[in-house]
C-alpha cells in the first residue's frame, strides 16, 4: 500500500513539474475558417520560430465553428470568412473586432476524366448546377461557354461543405448576386439547405472528395486547388471577362472596397465591378475581443497581428493569397491600438 | 422412399455446415483486407520523423505525429486514472453483494453505459467538462474516455472476482478477517492478473476512440503536456489527415493507423497470453 | 465488526452509485441542453425532413432515416454471417481451430473505427463505386439503385457497418449457444438428427437469446460514428437509393457540433444526441432482457426423468 502511495506522489510531482515547465510558454488557442488555414498555419509556425515562448494553436473547424467557439470563449480568438451578423455580435459577451488578414479566392474545382483544360463558367451557370437544374457535364449551357472541349455525358456530382463555412458564405453570396432564384430559394449563410450534392468537411474535405470522385464539381479556396494539383475554372466577372483567380485578379476585386472601407472592416467584395477582377474573392478576418480578460494573451495577439500585417504579408503570394491593400493595413493598425492590452 | 429423404437431410446438413465455414471465411476477408492495407501502406509511410517530429505547416510535406502519440498516451492515462478506481470498486460491490437489488441496478447501469454511443458521450462531456470551464482540454478528453472505460472495467472486475473460488473468501472470513480485509487482501489479489488484463484491453479500446475527443481534447498543432490545454491525439489526427486532400497527409494517416493497430494487436496478444497463463495457474492450484 | 462491514458496503456502494448517477446525468444534461429546440419544435422535430440552419428550421427525419436504414441493411448483411460464425465456432469447429478463430474475431472487433474509416475511404469506396458503375442499366430504374454512382453513400456505409457488427453479434450469439443445455442437442442426436437438425433445434431453443444478440449488434450499428461519416456522403436527404449519399445522427453530430453557430442550432444537434441516446438505450435494454430471459429458461429446463418401469 505504502509503495502505491509513494509512486502516486512521485507521479503527481512529475506531472506538476512538466506542467510547470510548460507554463513558461504562452499557449493560445484559436479556431475557425479553413479558407486561410494554409497561410495561418505558416504564419503561426514562423511566428513561433521568432518567438519560441508563444505557441498559437489554430484549429480549422470552419467559420461557423470559429464564431461559435469565440462567442462561447472556449478559444481566445476566432477566424471567419463570413462577417458576424448583428445578432451574433449582440450575443457575444463583449465587443468583437473583425481584423482582416489576407484576401483570397474561391474557385470552382472539378474532376472530369480526360478533361484537363481550363473550363469557363458563368455565375448563373454555376448557380444552376448547384441548384440541381443542370445535371450533366455535356449540358448545353456548359458546352456553349466551352466550345472545343469534349465534355462527357456523365453526371455532375456537386460537392459542398458539410460544416458551417465562410467559404460557403463567399460562394453563395456570389451565387445570390448573380442568380435571383438562388437568392430566394436557398439564401446566403455559412450553412445552407443544399438542393443537391455531397458534403465534405472543411476545404480539405471538399478538395479531397472532388479529387476522389470522377465527375465532381466543388468549390474551394484557391490554395487547396493548387496544392492538390486539381484543375479549376475561370469565372465570368461583371465586366464580361472570364477571369482566373490570381493574386492580381483578387487584388483588383478589393480595390474599390479598400477606398471605402467601413470602420468595422465588414465588407463583401464578391461580384465586384471593374476589369481584371476575379468575382469570387473575399477578405478573411480574425475575430478578437476588444477587451479580453487575459491581457497577456491580448498583448501577444496584438503583437502577432502587427507582424502578420507587415512581415506576414510576404508569405501570401506564394500560397495564392493576395496581400491586403496598404489603405486597409493603415486603418487596421489604428484599430489594433484600441485593443486593451493592460 | 426413406433413403431419398435421408439423403436430402444429409445434403442439407452438409450444405449448412459448408455455409457456416463459408461465413467464417467471409468475415475473415475484410479483416485480412484491412490489415493488409494498413500494414503495407503504413510500413511504407512510417519513418523516424513520424515519431519524432511535429506536423509541418499545411501543404508542406514531411513532419510527423510525435505530439499526437504523446497526446494519446496522456489522455488514455487520465482516463485510466479516473476509471480504474471507480470501475474496480463498483465491480467489487457488484460481486460481493450480488444478490441485492442495488447491485442489479449498478449492473444494469454499467451495461447501459457500455451501449451508449461514444459520440453521445462526447456531447455529454462537452456540456460538463468544456463549457463550464470555457476551455477544450486534455482533462476533458480524459474525462470522456474515462466515462467509457468505467463500465468495461466494472464488469470485467465483477466477473473475475466472482470466479475466485468461494473457499478463499470463506477461509479468510473464517480466520476472523473483516469483509474489506477478505476482499482486498485475498480475493482481489487472486483476481488481480485478470483485472489488469481487463484494464489493458479497455485501454487499448479507448485509445482507438475518436468521436468523444472531437469536442473535448480538440486538437493542438504544438507539443504540449499541459492538461488544461487542447491536446493532439493519434485518432483525431488520423481523422484530420484522412479527410484532407494532401497525399502526404494520407501517407501519415496510414502510418498513424498502423500504430493504432499495432497497439491493439499487442494488447490483445498480451491479454491472450496472460489469460492462458492464468488458466494454467488455476488448473494447477 | 458490524460497522466495518457496513463501512465497506457503503464505501464500495458509493462508487457503484457514481456509475448509476453518470447514466442519469447523461440523460439529464442532454435533455437540458436541448430544451431550446424541444420547446420550439416539439414532436414535429422527429417528422420534419428539413435541416436548414439558415432559416433556423431543424428536423431530424433525414438523420433518423439514415441511421435506421444503414443499421437495418447492416443487420441484414451481417446476421447470417454472424450466426454462421457463432455456430461454426461453438458447434462445428475442430478444437484446435477454436482459439485462433476466436482470437481473429476479437481482433476484428478491436480494430478502431477510425482505421475502418480510413480503409473505407481509400479502398471500399472506390471498389463500391466500380461496382455501382458496372451495374446493368435495367436495374438502375429501381429506386434502390437510382442516382449517380459515387461510391460514397448508403451502400458503403451499410457494408462497413456490417463488417464492424459481425464480430459483436457473433460473440454474443456464441455465448448464448453455449448456455443451451446439452440435453437438448443430445436428445436431437438420439432421435437420429443430422448435424443441421440438431443445431437447428439448439438455435430454436435459444431463439430469444439469438434475437437479443442480433439486437445488440443493431444497437452497436446505430451509434457508430467515424467509419460511417467517412463513407456515407453527409447529405441530409431521405432516400431509398443505396447509391445516394445520406446522413446519420452520429455523423451529423461529429461534423456540425463544434460549428453550430447559434444556440438553437446547438440545441437541435443536442436533441439529436438525446434521440440517439434514447433509441440505443431502448434497443440495448430490450436485447439484454431477451438474452437474460433466455438464459433463465435454459437453467430451468427440467432434468430428464427416469421412465417408469413398464408394468407389463
Amino acid at each position: 500500500m505504502k509503495t502505491v502511495h509513494n509512486s502516486l506522489a512521485v507521479l503527481a510531482g512529475v506531472v506538476l513539474l512538466i506542467g510547470g515547465a510548460a507554463a513558461q510558454k504562452l499557449q493560445m488557442n484559436g479556431a475557425g475558417a479553413t479558407f486561410p488555414y494554409p497561410i495561418y498555419s505558416k504564419w503561426f509556425s514562423e511566428y513561433n520560430k521568432q518567438h519560441p515562448d508563444v505557441q498559437i494553436n489554430y484549429q480549422p473547424i470552419g467559420s461557423g465553428g470559429g464564431v461559435q467557439q469565440v462567442s462561447k470563449q472556449t478559444v481566445f480568438f476566432g477566424a471567419s470568412d463570413m462577417p458576424m451578423n448583428a445578432e451574433q455580435l449582440q450575443a457575444a459577451p463583449g465587443k468583437i473586432l473583425h481584423l482582416p488578414t489576407v484576401l483570397g479566392a474561391v474557385v470552382p474545382v472539378y474532376n472530369i476524366p480526360n478533361v484537363t483544360t481550363e473550363l469557363k463558367f458563368s455565375g448563373p451557370l454555376l448557380a444552376d448546377i448547384f441548384l440541381g437544374k443542370i445535371t450533366k457535364w455535356n449540358d448545353a449551357g456548359i458546352a456553349k461557354l466551352n466550345p472545343g472541349v469534349t465534355l462527357p455525358a456523365s453526371d455532375i456530382t456537386v460537392v459542398h461543405r458539410a460544416d458551417g463555412s465562410g467559404t460557403t458564405y463567399i460562394w453563395v453570396d456570389y451565387l445570390a448576386k448573380v442568380s435571383p432564384e438562388w437568392k430566394t430559394k436557398v439564401g446566403v449563410n455559412a450553412s445552407v439547405n443544399w438542393p443537391t450534392g455531397v458534403g465534405g468537411r472543411g476545404n480539405e474535405g471538399v478538395a479531397s472528395t472532388v479529387k476522389q470522385t470522377p465527375g465532381a464539381l466543388g468549390y474551394v479556396e484557391l490554395i487547396y486547388a493548387l496544392q492538390t494539383k486539381q484543375p479549376y475554372g475561370s469565372v465570368q466577372n461583371m465586366a464580361g471577362e472570364f477571369s482566373k483567380a490570381s493574386v492580381e485578379s483578387v487584388t483588383a476585386a478589393a480595390a474599390a472596397a479598400a477606398k471605402q472601407m467601413p470602420p468595422d472592416f465588414r465588407v463583401s467584395i464578391t461580384n465586384a465591378p471593374g476589369n481584371g477582377v476575379y468575382p469570387i474573392s473575399s477578405f478573411t478576418w480574425i475575430l478578437l475581443y476588444e477587451n479580453a480578460k487575459d491581457k497577456a494573451q491580448a498583448r501577444a495577439m496584438v503583437d502577432f497581428m502587427k507582424w502578420a500585417l507587415t512581415d506576414g504579408q510576404k508569405f501570401a503570394p506564394d500560397l495564392g493569397y493576395a496581400p491586403l491593400p496598404a489603405d486597409v493595413i493603415k486603418l487596421e493598425m489604428a484599430a489594433l491600438a484600441k485593443v486593451k492590452t493592460s | 422412399m426413406k433413403s431419398t429423404t435421408t439423403l436430402r437431410r444429409k445434403l442439407l446438413s452438409s450444405a449448412f455446415v459448408g455455409f457456416c465455414g463459408f461465413a467464417v471465411l467471409i468475415a475473415l476477408i475484410p479483416l485480412a483486407f484491412v490489415l493488409f492495407f494498413v500494414i503495407t501502406q503504413g510500413i511504407r509511410a512510417v519513418n523516424v520523423d513520424f515519431f519524432t517530429h511535429m506536423p509541418t505547416p499545411v501543404g508542406e510535406p514531411g513532419g510527423g505525429m510525435a505530439n499526437a502519440i504523446v497526446g494519446t498516451l496522456i489522455v488514455s492515462g487520465l482516463a485510466a486514472l479516473m476509471a480504474v478506481p471507480i470501475g474496480v470498486i463498483s465491480g467489487m460491490y457488484m460481486s460481493e453483494y450480488a444478490g441485492t437489488r442495488f447491485a442489479s441496478l449498478v449492473r444494469f447501469a454499467a451495461d447501459t453505459l457500455n451501449g451508449v454511443p461514444s459520440i453521445v458521450i462526447g456531447v455529454f462531456a462537452y456540456a460538463v467538462a468544456v463549457l463550464p470551464f470555457k476551455q477544450f482540454s486534455a482533462l476533458a478528453g480524459g474525462f470522456a474516455l474515462g466515462v467509457m472505460m468505467i463500465p468495461i472495467i466494472a464488469r470485467t472486475t465483477e466477473e473475475l472476482l466472482l470466479l475466485v473460488p468461494g473457499s478463499m473468501r470463506e477461509g479468510a472470513l473464517a480466520l476472523g478477517a473483516t469483509r474489506a480485509r477478505a476482499v482486498f487482501g485475498v480475493v482481489l489479489p487472486a483476481a488481480l492478473p485478470g483485472i489488469v488484463t481487463g484494464i489493458v484491453l479497455a485501454l487499448a479500446r479507448i485509445a482507438g476512440e475518436t468521436a468523444p475527443l472531437l469536442f473535448t481534447s480538440f486538437n493542438n498543432r504544438f507539443f504540449t503536456t499541459k492538461l488544461t490545454q487542447p491536446i493532439s491525439t493519434l485518432t483525431v489526427q488520423v481523422f484530420t489527415y484522412a479527410t484532407g486532400p494532401y497525399d502526404d497527409w494520407h501517407r501519415q494517416a496510414w502510418a498513424g493507423a498502423l500504430v493504432l493497430v499495432m497497439i491493439v494487436l499487442v494488447c490483445s496478444l498480451l491479454a491472450r497470453l496472460a489469460t492462458r497463463r492464468l488458466e494454467r495457474m488455476h488448473a494447477r492450484g | 465488526m458490524r460497522r466495518k462491514e457496513l463501512g465497506f458496503q457503503m464505501g464500495t456502494g458509493v462508487l457503484g452509485l457514481v456509475l448509476v448517477a453518470i447514466v442519469f446525468a447523461i440523460g439529464a444534461v442532454l435533455a437540458k441542453q436541448s430544451m431550446l429546440s424541444i420547446e420550439k419544435f416539439g414532436l414535429s422535430f422527429w417528422r420534419t425532413e428539413v435541416w436548414d440552419p439558415v432559416s433556423g428550421e431543424f428536423g431530424a427525419l433525414p438523420f433518423i432515416w439514415g441511421t435506421l436504414y444503414s443499421s437495418i441493411l447492416a443487420l441484414l448483411i451481417s446476421t447470417p454471417i454472424a450466426l454462421g460464425i457463432a455456430v461454426f465456432i461453438s458447434e462445428l469447429c475442430p478444437a484446435r481451430l477454436r482459439q485462433p478463430l476466436v482470437f481473429l474475431t476479437e481482433l476484428l472487433a478491436a480494430i478502431p473505427s477510425i482505421v475502418y474509416g480510413l480503409w473505407g475511404i481509400f479502398v471500399l469506396v472506390p471498389a463500391v463505386r466500380a461496382l455501382e458503375i458496372s451495374l446493368p442499366d435495367a436495374l438502375r430504374q429501381l429506386p434502390f439503385f437510382s442516382g449517380p454512382p459515387l461510391g460514397l453513400g448508403m451502400l458503403s456505409a451499410a457494408l462497413i457497418l456490417a463488417i464492424m457488427v459481425i464480430p459483436f453479434s457473433s460473440s454474443v450469439a456464441r455465448e448464448v449457444l453455449k448456455s443451451v443445455p446439452a440435453a437438448q442437442r443430445e436428445a436431437a442426436y438420439a432421435l437420429g438428427a443430422t448435424r443441421f437438425e440438431a443445431i437447428r433445434a439448439a438455435l430454436f431453443f435459444a431463439r430469444t437469446g439469438i434475437i437479443g444478440a442480433i439486437m445488440l449488434g443493431f444497437g452497436r450499428a446505430l451509434g457508430e460514428t467515424m467509419a460511417v461519416t467517412m463513407v456515407i456522403g453527409n447529405n441530409p436527404r431521405v432516400s431509398l437509393s443505396l447509391f445516394a449519399p445520406q446522413y446519420t445522427m452520429a455523423a451529423v453530430l461529429a461534423n456540425e457540433f463544434t460549428e453550430a453557430a447559434d444556440d438553437l442550432y446547438l440545441a437541435a444537434l443536442t436533441e439529436i444526441g438525446l434521440v440517439l441516446f434514447i433509441i440505443t438505450l431502448i434497443v440495448n435494454s430490450l436485447s439484454r432482457l431477451l438474452i437474460w430471459s433466455m438464459s433463465r429458461t435454459a437453467t430451468q429446463v427440467p432434468e430428464p426423468v427416469e421412465p417408469a418401469v413398464d408394468a407389463a
